[in-house]
């Protein structure tokens, strides 16, 4: 590194879930090359085998504090896939509410706790906007960061009423959902989530849910900026603007959604792919992971999860992340709930795909509309609740065969492949969106999404720990325990 | 003048992040106004802390060079040793130095150490299987004193690691071993056999059980989402588990057993290896192998056998419901 490019080791990441470590080359104010290194393994696929299959509803949860439930979610999939049961109306609707509940926690956590008090540090203090991001942002005292926590447990009733608690949860079943609501509970859950619509339309807002949902394209956000109503939303908008974060954090622009939310005629959230501005489906066969670049085994071809293992290699030095790198048809793809935005067809994230990409704003923009949309299909789904009519549905585990189960966590595309024999579980991957995310670089030498994102961020004189990658990285709200697992 | 404030120093290893994400559910009052009654300080916690990266280690640094008292340090995760002794599986970022380290180095100048969790108290999920981490908790591996600090360790204040067993913790009592602390009321005898507060260690997770009526008379719940009790079918250790859940409740009116599913005794040691499915309850001659708390098992089987042959129509039908298909009789007390 003679030609003046100097490497900046950046770590304990703090405000992601998990512990990151991101080295940088940086030369002329700007990052030249990104290494992102998830430095934690634990092994749970690992820990996983040999045990009776339906204690991966216990086990597999303990992945992720923060997304416990998505996990128990594809966990309970490829166990009805395995056990061929169809959940019952009532368990399908109660465990798109468990789920939608932490998805919405998520976005609310990751926005207010994880992602704004950026803003309010010393470094910003000559923006005019500062006093206002300081007031509502610093970290853990800030006034909407305490609001935002507050509402947060409120929504989160909602597991206590339908999952007993959380995280980690056992309510979630191949079937269905282990316990019914009753007409009280019904009536429960709807004074919680009509408390926390009223929270957000009033501090994170300042409007209906259903006016941000209608967010139409990139003109009526700006329109918003300038004269909407005031709020956090719009202070974001504000900030954003003025640190031109739209200009920050570009990847590949290649869309990655397995679909969320089943309902009677398909999905709340289609899944699929986008890319090139084009639609297409995702063909699971064509997921693999490379092993190049992790400090795993296995390195000579990638495999697909039904083939995949997890042996790490600690003397390993080509290696610098216990992170694997999952392709699909052999590309990098980005995953979470812009990508989720993008592919269901919701117009501003489309607008917003075409005209700027994935970005720092219209990754936080995709996260906050989506809060707006998945709380008014929360609503319709309690009333759709039948008390009386079965909860769930019974099946048989064979002593051998393979499924798995595809679904989305607030991050993004979750999947686990489950592989049985003799009645034990002989072989168990998972692939977490953040493991999409913060891929290492495979055999071809193409990084992982954030790799590629982190690019070109310009890094002030004497930063060591640079805000501009501050803000590319927390944009994607990853989640390292679940990345590694 | 105002008092020091009591500091608190919160490190993650080999975990999930779920007590943290539990303890931001603290409410009636939540986190903030808790720990501000009780003059509780984080200096860093991975969630909710604003420096990150050269600033953080800085901090670190302070700690342990006695620049910033330390009152108590709170790890949360399984610290883990692999591989081969080497603790590389979990390496603090930024520092390329093995977080079991780390928490060596602390721990020798916190006042307190608390493990937040299972898996920081015993291993937890984390140790489950074949342990590729080889991870284990502060003071125990599993059921064996022992661990990362040693069986003889003892914080400066002469405790030994004070053990926020639980997959996750409850928040309160989190918040609350940490208020007892601040205030001196926390003492050796305040732990139990596990070195867990005894101020919800003392209960067990079947007191307040609502399907205790179906326990009475050995209405059994068959499968999942059924009413009736979980402990002879479904696996449930609510009468062996040691915790207040069912009388101090979780997200607002929520258990485990509440939520319609067997209570695992998330807060033991070596709970992630029950031997058996964990919703299943393994039997001998159709009598559940564990079996309450202090009750011989001669007695266990006379009971039930009364119990059962007892059973009123009511429970034994709504046992094996997934809703109350038989209210109890509405009568008129006056004409009894
Ligand atoms: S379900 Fe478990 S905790 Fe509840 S009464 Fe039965 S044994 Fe006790
Ligand atoms: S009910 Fe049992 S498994 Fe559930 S939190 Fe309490 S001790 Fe843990």
């Amino acid at each position: 590194m003679s030609d003046g490019t100097k490497r900046l080791v950046v770590g304990p990441f703090n405000r992601v879930e998990g512990d990151l470590e991101v080295r940088l080359d940086v030369a002329d104010g700007a990052v030249k090359q990104a290494f992102v290194s998830s430095p934690l393994f634990r092994g749970f696929e690992r820990i996983l085998e040999g045990r009776d299959p339906r204690d991966a509803l216990v086990i597999a949860p303990r992945i992720c504090g923060i997304c416990s439930v998505s996990q128990s979610h594809a966990a309970a999939l490829a166990l009805a896939a395995l056990e061929g049961v169809v959940p019952t109306d009532n368990g399908r609707v109660a465990t798109n509410l468990i789920l939608a509940t932490e998805n919405v926690a998520d976005h609310l956590t990751h926005f207010h706790v994880f992602f704004m008090p950026d803003f309010a540090r010393a470094a910003y203090s000559d923006r005019p906007w500062f006093a206002e991001a300081e007031r509502r942002f610093k970290a853990s005292h800030g006034l909407s960061v305490r609001e935002a926590l507050a509402t947060r447990t409120t929504l989160l009733h909602v597991m206590g009423l339908l999952a007993g608690r959380w995280p980690h949860t056992l309510a979630l079943q191949p079937g269905g959902v282990a316990k019914g609501a009753d007409a009280r509970d019904k009536m429960r859950l709807l004074a919680t989530l009509g408390s926390v619509r009223a929270d957000l339309e009033a501090r994170l807002y300042g409007a209906p849910l259903e006016r941000v949902a209608a967010l139409a394209d990139a003109e009526e956000l700006d329109i918003w900026r300038r004269t909407g109503p005031d709020g956090d939303f719009r202070l974001f908008l504000t900030i954003t603007e003025d640190l031109d974060l739209a200009a920050l954090g570009r990847a590949d622009d290649r869309f990655l959604s397995y679909g969320a939310y089943p309902q009677e005629e398909g999905r709340l959230y289609a899944g699929g792919t986008f890319a090139a501005g084009r639609l297409g489906s995702v063909d699971p066969s064509a997921i693999a992971e490379d092993h190049s670049f992790a400090r795993m085994e296995g390195r000579e071809a990638p495999h697909h999860p039904f083939e995949g293992s997890t042996f790490p290699d600690g003397a390993d030095e080509t290696g610098y992340t216990w992170c694997k790198a999952p392709r699909l048809a052999g590309l990098p793809f980005e995953t979470g709930a812009f990508a989720r935005q993008v592919i269901a067809g919701q117009k501003l994230a489309r607008d917003l795909a075409a005209k700027e990409g994935a970005n720092v704003r219209s990754r936080v923009v995709g996260r906050l509309i989506e809060t707006a949309r998945t709380l008014i299909a929360m609503e319709g789904w309690v009333k759709a609740l039948r008390p009386g009519e079965p909860w769930c549905a019974q099946g048989a585990l064979p002593q051998a065969g393979r499924s798995f189960g595809l679904t989305e966590a607030a991050r993004g595309a979750l999947g686990h492949w489950m592989v049985v024999e003799r009645g034990r579980i002989a072989r168990y991957q998972i692939i977490a969106p953040t493991t999409w995310n913060f891929s290492p670089r495979d055999a071809s030498g193409q990084p992982g999404p954030l790799e590629t994102a982190l690019v070109g961020a310009p890094v002030r004189q004497g930063e060591k720990t640079p805000l501009s990658v501050q803000h590319i990285v927390r944009s994607f709200d990853p989640c390292m325990v679940c990345t590694v697992h | 003048m105002k008092a020091a404030p009591f500091t608190v120093l919160w490190l993650q290893s080999g975990g999930c992040g779920g007590c943290t994400m539990s303890l931001l559910c603290a409410e009636a009052p939540d986190l903030a106004a808790t720990l501000a009654s009780a003059n509780i300080r984080f200096l860093w916690h991975p969630t909710l802390s604003e420096e990150t990266g050269d600033e953080a280690i800085a901090l670190f640094e302070a700690v342990l060079s006695g620049a910033i008292r330390l009152d108590a340090l709170c790890i949360e995760g399984a610290l883990l040793r692999g591989p081969n002794g080497t603790g590389r599986f979990h390496m603090l970022a930024g520092t390329d130095t093995a977080t079991i380290d780390w928490v060596r180095r602390l721990a020798a100048v916190a006042e307190h150490v608390v493990a937040v969790g299972t898996c920081a108290a015993y291993g937890g999920v984390t140790a489950a299987g074949v342990n590729p981490a080889d991870a284990c908790g502060l003071q125990y591996d599993g059921r064996r004193p022992g661990g990362a600090l040693g069986a003889e360790f003892r914080a400066r204040a002469g405790l030994p690691v004070i053990n926020v067993a639980g997959c996750p913790t409850h928040p309160n009592w989190v918040t609350e071993t940490l208020m007892l602390l601040s205030a001196g009321l926390l003492h050796g005898g305040d732990l139990d056999s596990y070195g867990r507060p005894r101020f919800y260690a003392d209960h067990l997770v079947h007191h307040g059980c609502p399907r205790n009526e179906y326990y009475e008379y050995k209405a059994s719940a068959e499968k999942m989402s059924d009413l009736g009790c979980m402990m002879e079918h479904l696996g449930c250790l609510g009468t062996q588990a040691h915790a207040d859940c069912n009388t101090r409740l979780w997200n607002g009116e929520g258990s485990c057993t509440r939520g319609g599913h067997a209570c695992i005794n998330c807060t033991a040691p070596e709970f992630e290896e029950p031997g058996h499915a964990f919703i299943e309850t393994p039997k001998i001659g159709g009598i559940p192998v564990g079996l309450p708390t202090d009750m011989p098992k001669a007695w266990f089987i006379a009971l039930s056998s009364l119990a059962k042959a007892a059973t009123p129509e009511r429970l034994r039908r709504n046992a094996v419901s997934d809703h109350v298909v038989t209210p109890p009789a509405v009568r008129d007390i006056r004409k009894r």
